[in-house]
């Protein structure tokens, strides 16, 4: 039963890696379209190199996906603070909609901001896309903020309070230290979380500012690019990275 | 008790990102369900109820039909492939188990538009799949994977499946293990003790599992139109449809508020479930 | 001796390259309330498992009724166990906790009824069959968990160390209801404990555990007046124990010496050259002056403190090497111990044979 079991697992595993190993073999393979091993070559990163279109959609990507994680954070872990320590009128309305907003699919969201957006006459593009990603990730920054403090002991607030700290002082040197790990954390899923997002960008996108996953989605559409192959592979490994990076953080400093 | 200038500064911030970047836009959406579509204007003010009619025409009747379907599919693949890898885990050695956990979401956080485009590569008819097959001399022709209603699944479930692994693991890793014993010591045998016990107690997570793989999958378009070759419609490719090339927003976004209620009923079925596992 | 109910036959358990049982030996008498008494980590609970089916063992046999069970599941042994935190199913009320296993039997409705029925009325819950188990104080969950595992008639009850997550009055309480429960159905209990006292009061027989290995099998009487080894002296009830060199050994009884003091002790044995010496501290009598006492076998010591305790007085002394010595007296009003002052020099003794001589030095 249990050879079985770990059989089982191991299998799901390679099931759940083997797309993207096969990804990463493919951008290192000299053939260009059969799936036959023509033998080791960097042409593919090379051709990625010169590919202006390509490496101006990441970039964007990347622009939009740091200044979207940097305020949905601020944002996120303020409210969170907020909600925990205060009760206030709409509080039981700011939770429901946190929750709410996480399950609800991204295509509403989408359509919803496409209409705003436009009832608003706002020109679709770096703006729209930077409030759009914001809107998506703050719920994310909550409930990951928002499971530390709920771990968290209240005496010490009440200590520092009784030391004489108001408000603000308390935030940035009682609360904050201790809530760190998870505000780091919320910032990298929301920085993954940006950087992935298909869907909504798919409604609030501009010709004037093209983002990776769309530029890729139109690449994938019209036929396959191996260039496509070695810039997954980048991103794959600067994830990897990332994740590595935050579990590092996170264990540091627990 | 009076709240100071930066607690009120905090709440003001995140009421009014709330208000305005999704609970206005959402509002929104529920009115235009009840306009109508102008000839040149998106959105004429005249009510009606002619939207919502139409989703029961049989054309959109059976586009939705179709979602349900390939959604409730998908839901419940990954809820059978999930749940003995979630269970196993949940009883792997405590020290491994973060590990384990972290090898799941790594494929997890890498773009899931990336992941399929990965999918092509295997499926398509000289990808790894076909060749694995007849190197094996399983098959003597290449079989067309790609453009069928089997890889629409096997992305659905591939792109989707951490999503249901995640709640099924915390909820089984829950269950204390004496239980299952106690279950055992009383006669339950395998079968018993996993309808009798094991399901019971983990049912919030089912329910939480199948809500975040059930809804994504009704409007993740991209995947049916990568894979599926646009020829199956699901209702995230329907309302992308009716925004952006129809330009019938009331309707669209009539077929969205369709979505927002099945998002609600689920919400209130998982409540429901977590207050009965309380009590 | 007819044919026992259970035998464990040389079983080895070893859990990451330690062993926790070591060749090990027991047989349980059908009708029985034997209790495994031990400090954590004896072994005790790990008994319970193997016989249970939770665990399997390293080698060895246990065999029920004569059929070797080792490889059974434990869904397919007759024997059912109360579990050390009950393990009651937070999602069934109490009586589909208590129809549990009836129903895996595939009983018929009307009999599970009047069984869950009549098994909770045994347990004096009758008024709450349903009710959640998180809505039970902890001595009715531990009720229903008792009602749980008898309602099936199994041939042996295990209970896991059942009543130490009670407080003191209500475990006390418990303790007499189990035993009179044993009594009446008749079942074998197998009773697994670290409370020396719980297994006095309850059990037929008493098996006391030391790292994986039984050190004595016995009455309760047996095992608190006649130990063995030290190990039990000193783990059940308190003892003073003295190590002595033998100094001369006559018909039937033998001369010892302790530090310059010697004592003629009666025994049949012959012992070793070096070996304690073991008074429990009810059998020492005080004395003030050396006329009233009342054996050539005395210790002298000073008096450190008085404990009162209720029902009884313990005095701690001190002997002229620095050992401590505990003597206690049942306490009553005009009692003498009362009137000893801390500082003073006292006679200890005690009444012939009422010592128990080991063949082991400390």
């Amino acid at each position: 039963m249990r050879s079985i079991k770990t059989a089982y697992v191991l299998l799901i595993y390679v099931l759940l890696y083997l797309p993207i190993g096969v990804l990463i073999l493919y951008s290192f393979n000299a053939s260009k379209f059969s799936t036959e091993w023509k033998g080791f070559t960097l042409m593919w990163y090379e051709k990625l190199s010169s590919n202006d279109g390509l490496i101006e959609a990441a970039l964007h990507s990347l622009n939009i996906a740091l200044f979207s994680s940097l305020l949905a954070t601020l944002i996120g872990t303020l409210g969170a603070v907020a909600l925990f320590r205060h009760r206030f009128l709409g509080k039981k309305f700011l939770e429901s909609m946190v929750y709410i907003l996480i399950v609800s699919p991204e295509i509403v969201m989408g359509i919803s901001l496409l209409m705003l957006f436009s009832a608003a006459q706002m020109p679709m593009g770096f703006w729209t896309l930077l409030i759009a990603h914001i809107t998506l990730c703050v719920p994310f920054v909550i409930v990951t903020v928002a499971s530390r403090l709920a771990n968290f002991d209240q005496s010490v607030i009440e200590a520092a309070k009784d030391l004489g700290a108001e408000e603000f002082t308390l935030f940035y040197k009682v609360v904050l230290p201790m809530i760190a790990p998870s505000v780091i954390a919320g910032f990298l899923l929301s920085f993954t979380l940006s950087l992935d997002d298909v869907i909504i960008s798919f409604f609030v996108t501009g010709p004037g500012y093209e983002i990776l996953p769309l530029k890729i989605y139109s690449m994938v559409r019209v036929g396959v690019k191996p260039e496509i192959n070695a810039l997954c592979t980048i991103m794959f490994v600067l994830t990897i990275f990332v994740v590595l990076l935050s579990q590092y953080l996170l264990k540091e400093k627990r | 008790m009076k709240l100071s200038r930066f607690a009120r500064f905090s709440i003001a911030l995140l009421f009014v990102w709330i208000v305005l970047f999704a609970f206005l836009p959402q509002i929104m959406v529920l009115i235009a369900s009840v306009l109508s579509k102008g000839a040149t204007d998106f959105i004429l003010f005249e009510p009606t109820v002619q939207n919502y009619a139409r989703l029961f025409d049989p054309i959109y009747l059976q586009i939705f039909v179709d979602s349900l379907v390939l959604a409730s599919v998908t839901t419940l693949l990954c809820l059978i492939i999930a749940f003995p890898f979630a269970a196993t885990l949940a009883r792997a050695p405590k020290a491994w188990r973060p590990l384990l956990l972290i090898l799941v979401i790594i494929p997890f956080w890498t773009s899931s538009l990336v992941r399929t485009y990965a999918l092509i590569a295997l499926l398509k008819t000289k990808g790894l799949i076909n060749a694995a097959l007849l190197f094996l001399g399983i098959i003597d022709a290449p079989l067309e994977l790609m453009y069928t209603q089997v890889a629409v699944f096997i992305g659905m479930v591939y792109t989707l499946l951490p999503f249901m692994i995640l709640p099924l693991y915390a909820a089984l890793e829950k269950i204390d293990v004496r239980l299952i014993e106690a279950a055992s010591d009383l006669g339950a045998g395998f079968w018993s003790r996993l309808m009798r016990i094991t399901i019971p107690l983990s049912l919030s997570g089912i329910i939480a599992g199948s809500m975040l793989v059930f809804l994504p999958a009704l409007g993740m378009f991209y995947i049916p139109d990568l894979l599926g070759g646009a020829k199956n419609l699901i209702i995230g490719s329907f309302i992308r449809n009716q925004f952006l090339t129809f330009r019938d927003w009331p309707f669209g976004a009539a077929a969205s508020m369709l979505l927002s209620l099945m998002m609600l009923l689920m919400v209130a079925l998982y409540a429901y479930a977590q207050r009965r596992e309380r009590a | 001796m007819t044919q026992p109910l259970l035998s464990l036959r040389n079983i080895q358990k070893t859990y990451n390259g330690i062993d926790v049982l070591r060749g090990f030996y027991l047989e349980i008498q059908q009708g029985e309330f034997l209790t495994l008494l031990g400090p954590s980590g004896c072994g005790k609970t790990t008994v319970l498992r193997l016989i249970g089916g939770f665990e399997g063992s390293d080698g060895g046999e246990i065999v029920m009724d004569g059929v070797r069970i080792n490889d059974l599941p434990p869904h397919e042994r007759t024997v059912n166990t109360v579990f050390q935190s009950y393990a009651l199913f937070p999602h069934m009320d109490v009586f589909e906790n208590v129809a549990f296993g009836l129903r895996m039997k595939k009983l018929g409705e009307a009999q599970i009824q009047s069984a869950v029925a009549e098994a909770l009325e045994m347990v004096q819950l009758g008024a709450h069959e349903r009710k959640r188990p998180s809505q039970l104080s902890g001595g009715q969950q531990q009720r229903v968990a008792i009602a749980r595992a008898v309602v099936n008639k199994p041939r042996i009850l295990l209970l896991d160390e059942s009543l130490s997550a009670l407080d003191y009055k209500l475990r006390k309480q418990m303790q007499i209801e189990l035993k009179t429960l044993q009594r009446r159905l008749g079942i074998t209990f197998l009773f697994v404990t670290h409370d020396q006292e719980e297994a006095l009061s309850m059990s037929d027989r008493i098996v006391v555990m030391h790292e994986g290995r039984i050190e004595q099998v016995g009455t309760p009487k047996e095992i608190y007046e006649e130990p063995k080894t030290l190990f039990v002296a000193n783990f059940i009830g308190e003892a003073n124990t003295f190590t002595c060199n033998l100094i001369e050994q006559r018909q039937g009884e033998v001369l010892l010496g302790y530090e310059g003091r010697t004592f003629c002790v009666k025994t049949t044995k012959t012992p070793s050259a070096r070996l304690t010496l073991l008074i429990r501290p009810e059998d020492l009598r005080v004395e003030r002056r050396l006329e009233d006492v009342k054996s050539p076998n005395y210790f002298e010591a000073v008096l450190e403190q008085v404990i009162y305790k209720g029902t009884t007085i313990d005095l701690l002394l001190r002997l002229d090497n620095a050992r401590e010595i505990m003597a206690s007296e049942f306490y009553n009003e005009d009692s003498d111990a009362l009137l000893y002052q801390e500082g003073e020099r006292l006679y200890l003794y005690w009444v012939d044979g009422w010592e128990v001589l080991l063949d082991e030095a400390e």
